[in-house]
């Protein structure tokens, strides 16, 4: 059959939808011009503009930490939700459970933020903990809707995991939390990688829930260049964006990397 | 019911009533909710027997040898293993391993630290590992595959991997789910001697699940047939094909003629059955144990009826029909033969002249005989 011209001029228009805004972000990060949509030349100012500006620096140090902290205990939480799920299949509230475990996932982000916002209010007045809201309170906050993305991605690769390996160790004198760390953690480990990427990248994007439940001095990253872009666009937010995405295009490139391989190997002749 | 001859008791212990069984399952029930997986079942296993659980597909066969190797617990009944009584044992306490189905092999280890993981788990000093695994990869034939992942093995060699690994900790009896299940024909001919080469050398206990009865009869040295979660027969190959206890092992194993019939003479030394269906007398030549005018069926196998074109002397075990179909097997032809009472007679006659000008051919008028020890008289 005649390769068509219709196929390849689709894909290139969707690569061109989806990653023109980012290329030309990532150029103008390299303007000379004040101005963000005017080019005058090549420049990396803004890149040490960035680096002198301790406000943003604070946010992006800040979005890190509660995007790593709240992608693990969302690792370790969904994990175990996940392997309840599938794993137990008859037990009280299990239909609840799964469907509570999926809920945040379609729940808008302003009204979990506000939910929250309300449940740490209430906490505070009547258990007095958590003191007042900031880096705490987002992290419990991210930690729970990135529990369920977590479970999720576990849940379908435990789905086709073969129980009889789980037997088999155990036939061989493993005790359940031998088989555990032996055989089941090394199997699904692709899917606990991809789960904390995926929680971790949740955490540093979000703005709305984060906007809720921080508090004084607790402003995360998207929340300051948020704020900075209110009052016009400056070209350092343009360099800081550059270098996410350079560090997200690297940890995704090492995700991959690692999947290929733990994935099974073709038979080599 | 004939005599069979008498061979000594210490190569056949399940013979000698004194025997002591190796594994005693005795009245053993599995319920799943409400259904019965497994039925009151009671058998014993004795050392160094190689014992076939045969049975279809939910006949409760997988489920009793979970039960041995302690992923189910029993409902009711007790298992004893060696002596030892195995309720609340855990799988990884139990003297017993387990070669899966699925070959269970652990993706993420190659083939030696797939054999090896049974060992590590014992905690043996590293040098004897590697000589024990040295040792079961030369057993398995697969010296120089040990550095490979399982996913770089054909399905052969997995299942030799599969059962290296549960060889290793030198178990005293060996559990297969249907072990040769995944391998095509040829290659699972080959490997069903492997296998009983291999348990004869090491002189472990085993037992087989499977639903290929040719399989079992060609592995065992008993079987135990299954059906609806009951033990419906235990017996070896030749009991169980020859001498049949019931319709379900007749027809269960091998391709069998079945037909009704009524008791007409009931003496000590011979039955005479009269079968509409057969349009003849069935004299059967030993006693058996019925009344006069009861109902019972009568089952013979192809390869036992003979075919003739003059009639064979007698007034019994002789009938006559038309030669319907003719299945060429090059050994064998399977001559289906056309009664005039409609029913259907499936006969084998091996091919012993090479291209037979003479042989019986199609629509020929046939007379089929039998010996009068030839069938089984079964009544239930």
């Amino acid at each position: 059959m005649r390769r068509g011209w219709f196929l390849p001029t689709m894909a290139i228009l969707g690569f061109v939808f989806l990653y023109a805004p980012i290329i030309s972000l990532v150029v103008f990060s390299f303007n000379e011009s004040k101005l963000v949509t005017v080019w005058s030349g090549f420049s990396t100012k803004w890149y040490g503009e960035l680096f002198a500006d301790p406000q943003m620096l604070g946010a992006a140090w800040l979005s890190l930490r509660i995007a790593a902290v709240s992608a693990t205990i969302a690792l370790v939480l969904g994990t175990l939700c996940a392997i309840a799920l599938v794993r137990f299949r008859r037990f009280r509230g299990r239909t609840v459970l799964s469907g509570m475990v999926s809920a945040p996932l379609v729940m808008p982000d302003v009204i979990t933020g506000l939910s929250l916002l309300l449940l740490f209010v209430g906490m505070e007045s009547i258990l007095g903990w958590p003191a007042g809201r900031g880096m705490l309170t987002i992290i419990l906050a991210h930690s729970t809707f990135c529990m369920a993305y977590v479970c999720v991605v576990v849940q379908s690769r435990l789905a086709d995991f073969d129980m009889s390996l789980e037997e088999a160790a155990m036939d061989l004198g493993a005790t359940p939390a031998r088989v555990f760390f032996d055989i089941t953690l090394p199997i699904i480990a692709p899917a606990l990688v991809s789960g904390w990427l995926l929680g971790f990248t949740l955490s540093l994007d979000d703005l709305v829930i984060a906007s809720f439940v921080s508090g004084p001095g607790s402003s995360t990253l998207p929340m300051v260049i948020f704020s900075k872009v209110k009052l016009g666009v400056s070209p350092d937010v343009n360099a800081l964006a550059t270098i996410i995405i350079g560090i997200v295009a690297l940890g995704v490139f090492a995700a991959t990397i690692f999947q290929l391989r733990s994935r099974p190997k073709k038979a080599r002749a | 019911m004939a005599k069979k001859p008498q061979i000594a008791a210490d190569t056949r212990p399940w013979r000698d009533p004194s025997a002591k069984p190796f594994v005693r399952i005795s009245n053993v029930t599995k319920k799943f909710g409400d259904v019965y997986a497994v039925a009151d079942v009671s058998l014993d296993i004795y050392k160094g027997e190689l014992f076939c659980l045969l049975g279809g597909s939910g006949s409760g066969k997988s489920t009793l040898l979970r039960m041995l190797a302690g992923f189910e617990e029993p409902t009711s009944g007790k298992i004893e293993i060696d002596g030892q009584d195995m309720t609340g044992v855990a799988p990884y306490n139990r003297p017993v391993n387990m070669m899966f189905q699925s070959y269970a092999l652990f993706p993420h280890m190659n083939v030696e630290q797939n054999i090896a993981y049974g060992l590590k788990r014992d905690h043996l000093p590293k040098a004897e590992i590697a000589d024990r695994v040295a040792e079961l990869l030369s057993l398995v034939k697969l010296q120089d595959y040990g550095k490979r992942r399982p996913d770089q093995l054909s399905g052969g060699q997995r299942q030799r991997v599969a059962l290296a690994r549960s060889l290793a900790k030198r178990p005293k009896l060996l559990l297969l789910d249907e072990p040769l299940g995944a391998l095509d024909k040829k290659l699972r001919e080959e490997t069903q001697f492997e296998l009983v080469k291999i348990q004869e050398t090491l002189g472990v206990t085993f037992i087989v699940v499977t639903h290929d009865q040719e399989e079992a009869m060609s592995l065992a040295t008993r079987i135990g047939v299954m059906n609806y979660g009951e033990i419906a027969m235990i017996g070896e190959p030749t009991d169980i094909y020859e001498f049949p206890n019931s319709k379900f092992v007749a027809g269960f194993i091998g391709s069998v003629n079945m037909v009704e019939g009524v008791v007409t003479e009931d003496e000590a030394d011979h039955v005479r059955i009269r079968s509409a269906e057969l349009g003849c007398d069935i004299f059967v030549g030993h006693g058996v144990d019925c009344a006069p005018n009861q109902i019972l069926w009568w089952a013979i196998r192809p390869e036992k009826i003979a075919l003739s074109r003059e009639r064979p002397e007698g007034d019994a075990n002789v009938t006559k029909g038309l030669v319907e179909d003719i299945g060429y097997l090059g050994d064998m032809s399977v001559y289906q033969i056309l009664l005039d009472s409609g029913k259907r007679l499936r006969v084998t006659q091996t091919n012993t002249v090479r291209g037979n000008p003479d042989a019986i051919t199609w629509d020929e008028p046939v007379f089929c005989t039998w010996h009068n020890d030839a069938g089984s008289v079964l009544t239930v």
